[in-house]
């Protein structure tokens, strides 16, 4: 009975944060589209999200193109079918690796930034302040972040593409001796406008999904230092397992 | 001026406003003063409209906050200002901007007079030289200052200040206590501090609300207090230990909760 109840009334507080967190991003994207609009607030954390990602994700992107590169000719080899590993990396990185990877990166590095800040932002009492100071604090400072989270991640997601690609051209073409009109010329044909479109799709879903829960957890973090750095490590971790488990779901959509 | 009737908040079983009547008078400073967990920051909230209470009124300008829409209260707020406990300044801008900032935000007055409005207000508080330097390389006493200077930024009508001396060595306790009383009497505005710091209270008060969990066990200036008979009164702005104000308030018998516990 005990049991029972527990895990009703948790089940319920889950719940009661779902709904919450539902009216926090539908006030926050409402107010991104009424005046007065705050360019600059959305210029400072685009480039926070975005700008200041691109070197992770050229990292990233370079490795893992280049493994796909050398995994994908030790496969295809086995069928004497080197000549399609354009294909095969064009295809995996714009399909899966590109919006996952390029995600999972962002979370880490300003997934957790945002909650921390929004945490310190709430120790210190600067959410009232702005009230005070008749400033919606959702309006000034959580609408830019989710915005500014839905123009990056594509963006950095094309990006990611393109580096994945040439590093499994660098690997496969000048390392292994692939076929350099194959290589290119296959994959160019093989690529559909729908690949290329439900890359895209992911991508702004995974830019939302991120900010979201980042802005959320710090604007609901306990106002204490433990709380703070608890918020921060929920936001890695519920993030990383929602952009996966979204990113099965909007698979097996756009299929 | 503004009147609070009747005021009711509660939280969970524990009744943070009881049924609170008083008013705050323009060109006075008055203290709402008592011990903690009294519900002096819940009083404050409920008086700047950051919380709504359960029950009752408050009046600003014959204005019933509690029934204005979040437009209605912005355009109220712009003529208010408040220091907070911790001073809430933006730990990401530099001290001109802090200051500047309700400016940037609501009005369209040009950068040179907004640098002029910032020099004076740090002028004011004596910190002018600070303009570049982030927050975090301030003292507490700075911060404060600094706080003061961003809440008259706007020429308010209302000051709040939420504990403006506790933490704060006694010479900065001072300053903070003269910029207040100074502040109050050239703008001829209304001072509301919430404070339980009864030196410095009787030093910038004008008149004092004292709050015993959630009510109002005295009101009236700073003299009446000091002169009252009333013994909860007498123990608390002597601060003593034993008296009709009990140091503990368990519900169990200390005695039952030891022996049969
Ligand atoms: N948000 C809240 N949730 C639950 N209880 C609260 C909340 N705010 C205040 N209280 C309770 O109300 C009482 C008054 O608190 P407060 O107004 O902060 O007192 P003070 O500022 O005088 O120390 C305390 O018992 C406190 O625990
Ligand atoms: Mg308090």
């Amino acid at each position: 009975m005990e049991i029972a109840a527990s895990i009703g009334r948790l089940t319920l507080y889950r719940i009661q944060v779902l709904g919450r967190s539902g009216i926090f991003i539908f006030s926050a994207i409402v107010q991104a589209f009424l005046p007065p609009f705050r360019i600059s607030r959305l210029i400072k954390e685009i480039d926070f999200i975005g700008s200041k990602s691109f070197l992770i994700i050229f990292v990233t992107a370079l490795f893992t193109g280049m493994v796909l590169g050398i995994q994908g000719y030790y496969s295809l080899s086995q069928f004497g079918a080197e000549a399609a590993l354009g294909i095969m990396v064009a295809l995996s990185i714009i399909r899966e690796l590109g919006p996952v990877l390029c995600a999972l990166m962002v979370t880490g590095r300003a997934g957790s930034a945002i909650t921390a800040e929004l945490g310190i932002m709430k120790i210190t009492d600067q959410f009232p302040a702005l009230e005070m100071m008749a400033i919606d604090p959702l309006k000034y400072v959580v609408s830019p972040k989710i915005i500014a989270g839905i123009i990056s991640l594509p963006l950095l997601t094309a990006f990611f593409d393109l580096i994945g690609i040439t590093g499994g051209y660098l690997v496969g073409v000048n390392l292994l001796g692939v076929n350099e009109g194959a290589y290119i010329g296959k994959l160019v044909a093989a690529v559909t406008f729908k690949d290329v479109y439900g890359g895209i799709i992911k991508s702004l879903c995974f830019g939302l999904i991120i900010t979201w829960i980042a802005t959320f957890t710090g604007y609901t973090a306990e106002a204490t230092t433990e709380g703070v750095s608890r918020a921060t490590t929920n936001t890695v971790v519920l993030t990383s397992l929602s952009i996966l488990i979204v990113d099965y779901i909007l698979t097996s959509l756009l299929l | 001026m503004i009147r609070v009737e009747n005021l009711v908040k509660q939280y969970g079983g524990i009744t943070a406003s009881n049924h609170l009547n008083c008013r705050f008078e323009k060109g006075k400073v008055t203290v709402i003063l008592g011990g903690s967990g009294s519900g002096k920051s819940t009083l404050l909230r409920q008086l700047t409209g950051l919380e709504k209470p359960d029950e009752g009124s408050v009046y600003i300008d014959g204005r019933d906050l509690t029934t204005l829409s979040r437009k209605q209260l912005f355009d109220i707020r712009k003529k208010m200002g408040m220091l907070f406990q911790g001073s809430a300044l933006f730990n990401y801008m530099n001290i001109f901007e802090n200051i500047a900032f309700p400016l940037r935000e609501h009005t369209k007055i040009a950068d040179n007079i907004i640098k002029t409005i910032v020099t004076m207000k740090l002028e004011m508080v004596g910190l002018r030289g600070t303009e570049h330097l982030m927050p975090s390389q301030l003292s507490g006493g700075m911060m404060k200052r600094v706080g003061l200077a961003r809440a008259v930024v706007m020429d308010p009508h209302v000051i709040f200040y939420d504990e403006p001396t506790s933490g704060l060595d006694p010479i900065s306790t001072g300053v903070i206590g003269k910029l207040i009383k100074d502040l109050n009497k050239a703008l001829n505005i209304t001072s509301i501090v919430v404070s339980h710091d009864i030196e410095s209270c009787f030093k910038i008060a004008d008149n004092i609300i004292l709050l015993y969990y959630g009510e109002i066990i005295a009101k009236g200036t700073v003299e009446e207090i000091r002169n009252s008979t009333d013994e909860r009164v007498k123990q608390f702005i002597h601060g003593e230990p034993e008296g009709p104000i009990p140091f503990t308030r368990t519900a169990k018998n200390y005695l039952d909760e030891i022996l049969y516990d």
